[in-house]
């Protein structure tokens, strides 16, 4: 079953005059329950494709649907609750909103989506026990580790068991040991609640997790390859 | 998500620190100035209730058409029953017959020759049955020399007319004027008194007899020029109210001499001074939410970049842009709604010690030898308390409103990249 269908799509940017592109005739497919890394030198257009495929931009040419959602078609309102029901982002500098708790944080998502307080609880608290960060519940980020707040950052995507994360490179400012532990739970995460997984890194640490490998070069896509087929139980 | 907004206003000072500040400061001053009008518009309407137009004012109709020449033989007969009838009829207003009358003042010598002689306005007040007149006029403090009258035939004169004319306490004098009918008349007073009030029209060359004295000076038995009624207390909306009921009673618009009742407004330059002071108070409130917004779009401009970020993250998580602006606005109105309660506290502190204390203004006023004014004063109102709401809540909404436009303009990936950086 397809969740993303991504079309000769290309991505320009005005630029001056003229136009610069970014991303030339992409073709991809993603199916649920993938765990996929895009790859691929800095300017090759990760975020780009990213951040279309989370209807936070979109495509200049070609055709993009997302869970049947034409991306350039959407109003903005209709972007906004594509993204609130079924999109779980994770960024590279965690974006934790500081004036928040850790609990607070993870339980934004719900708000807006107008769960009740006490299956929010409920949901929160699950999310933080997956990601282990149970016993910080009531810390700001700044008490934080970079690992921890990347792992809150985690629990806030996936609190609301989404269809579809995008992760643009999670572990780009994480050390060695807090980059595993990162894959390591967003992996089980994948397998326990069968969450497409999206992310972005130029990180060697990271391919060894990956299922599928998709390269980026200049905007193309230079290489799609399954690898680790059946060998993800690390 | 009104709890959650609360939250991160009170985490966050400077997303609510600096915005209370300045609207808590505009609607102090806003409260403030309030009750310092409402003092003055207060003190305007006493001043001008107790010496010249009543709180109502029962007049003939003739006499309204010459009002400002204050012709007495066009007054109220029958005046003794009349306060009778008028006392059981609105037992709560309180009723004086005042008789206004401009004449010559003649000080002649030994020989009863004129030594000089000036022109005053008289006032024929009811000095001795127990009336309020003393204390409606001010009697006591605004005696500079002498006594004030203890019996028939004595007469107070102001300072200023009696300087200008040689008068000395105790002197006799002469009032020369014309009666009711048009004859001359002339009267002998003792000056017992001389008086200050600091009111320039009545300092220029008012003289005080008692109302009997002038009513024999002018053979006016048991007439008066006007009726003044006052209140317990000044409303405004009574007065309009007691004197269209009388009018409909008692005015006949085919009878020159039917009684006609003016409320306080409706006389002289009230209504001008008055709606003067309510149109200077509305630019205030006006400026202050012109001045405060535009501070507060600024403030809210700065604050709002430095929330870029939250807000990028707010719509990757799916947060669509118009809650977004909307959850600024609702944040703006909280700050405004706490920001005017502080404000309006505060305001409504220094308003009620300018209240009882005022402010003494008499050395910056010595040479205007003024009694009265001397206190500015403050006037605490119901209104005073809601007053601050107007510039508060609209200054930080609008605001708010206009900083927030910004959102909108940027698309979403321009919003969601500068988190980025
Ligand atoms: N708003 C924009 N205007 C113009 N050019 C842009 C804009 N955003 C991105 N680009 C260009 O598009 C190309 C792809 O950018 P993108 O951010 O997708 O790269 P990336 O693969 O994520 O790189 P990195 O690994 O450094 O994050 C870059 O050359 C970049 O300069
Ligand atoms: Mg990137």
């Amino acid at each position: 079953m397809n969740i993303i269908i991504i079309e000769k799509m290309s991505k320009h940017y005005p630029i001056g005059g003229g136009k610069f592109t970014a991303l030339k005739d992409i073709d991809l497919e993603f199916t649920k329950g993938e765990f996929t890394g895009i790859v691929g030198p800095s300017g090759s257009g990760k975020t780009t494709l990213l951040n279309i495929i989370g209807s936070l931009d979109t495509q200049s040419e070609g055709n993009v649907e997302v869970m049947g959602n034409p991306i350039r078609k959407l109003s903005s309102k209709k972007a906004a609750k594509l993204r609130s029901q079924h999109i779980g982002f994770i960024f590279q500098t965690y974006n934790l909103l500081p004036v928040y708790t850790v609990f607070e944080n993870v339980e934004f998502p719900l708000i807006l989506l107008g769960i009740s307080a006490e299956k929010r609880k409920e949901a929160v608290l699950d999310a933080l026990e997956w990601v282990g960060l149970s016993d910080k519940a009531k810390s700001r980020p700044a008490q934080l580790s970079g690992g921890e707040c990347q792992r809150v950052a985690i629990a806030r995507a996936i609190v609301k068991k989404p269809n579809l994360v995008l992760a643009d490179e999670p572990t780009a400012n994480l050390d060695a040991e807090n980059s595993h532990h990162i894959l390591k739970t967003m992996k089980k995460l994948n397998e326990k609640l069968g969450t497409t997984f999206i992310f972005s890194t130029h990180d060697a640490k990271v391919i060894q997790y990956l299922r599928r490998k998709i390269s980026l070069l200049d905007g193309k896509v230079s290489n799609d390859e399954i690898i680790n087929e059946d060998d993800y139980d690390l | 998500m009104l709890k959650f907004l609360a939250k991160g206003l009170l985490r966050d000072r400077t997303r609510s620190f600096f915005p209370i500040l300045i609207i808590a400061s505009g609607v102090m001053l806003t409260v403030l100035f309030f009750s310092w009008i409402n003092g003055y518009a207060m003190m305007l309407i006493a001043e001008n209730a107790r010496f010249e137009t009543g709180h109502v004012k029962i007049v003939t109709r003739a006499y309204k058409e010459l009002i400002d020449q204050k012709p007495y033989d066009l007054g109220l007969m029958n005046v003794n029953e009349r306060i009778e009838v008028l006392s059981s009829e609105y037992p709560q207003i309180y009723w004086q017959p005042r008789i206004y009358f401009g004449n010559l003042l003649d000080l002649p010598d030994k020989k009863g020759e004129t030594l000089s002689q000036g022109e005053v306005i008289g006032f024929g007040v009811d000095l001795f049955t127990d009336s309020y007149e003393q204390e409606l006029l001010n009697l006591k403090e605004a005696l500079s020399n002498g006594n004030l009258p203890t019996k028939q035939g004595e007469i107070l004169i102001s300072q200023e007319v009696a300087e200008k004319i040689g008068i000395n306490i105790n002197d006799v004098i002469t009032l020369i004027g014309s009666t009711m009918y048009g004859s001359m008349a002339m009267h002998n007073f003792t000056v017992s008194g001389m008086v200050r009030f600091g009111i320039q029209a009545m300092d220029r060359g008012a003289v005080i007899v008692d109302i009997a004295d002038v009513r024999l000076f002018l053979d006016m038995e048991d007439s008066a020029s006007e009726i003044l009624g006052f209140l317990p207390k000044y409303n405004e909306d009574t007065t309009f109210e007691i004197s269209s009921i009388f009018n409909k009673k008692y005015t006949n618009k085919d009878d020159e001499f039917s009684e006609i009742m003016l409320p306080l407004r409706t006389q002289g330059q009230m209504e001008f001074l008055l709606a003067t002071m309510d149109q200077r108070m509305g630019m205030f409130i006006f400026i202050f939410i012109f001045v405060m917004s535009l501070v507060l779009w600024n403030s809210g401009l700065m604050n709002g970049i430095r929330r870029y970020g939250e807000i990028g993250i707010r719509l990757a998580i799916g947060e669509s842009k118009g809650h977004i602006y909307r959850s600024l606005i609702l944040e703006s109105l909280l700050i405004g709604i706490v920001a005017t309660i502080i404000g309006t506290a505060i305001g409504l502190i220094f308003s009620y010690l300018l209240q009882n204390y005022g402010i003494d203004m008499s050395s910056m006023l010595k040479d205007a030898k003024v009694i009265m004014s001397t206190t500015m004063r403050a006037q605490v109102t119901p209104t005073s308390y809601f007053i601050g709401f107007i510039p508060g809540v609209f200054a930080s909404v609008i605001g708010a409103m206009v900083s927030g436009i910004g959102i909108y303009k940027r698309n979403t990936a321009q919003l969601f990249k500068e988190l980025e950086i």
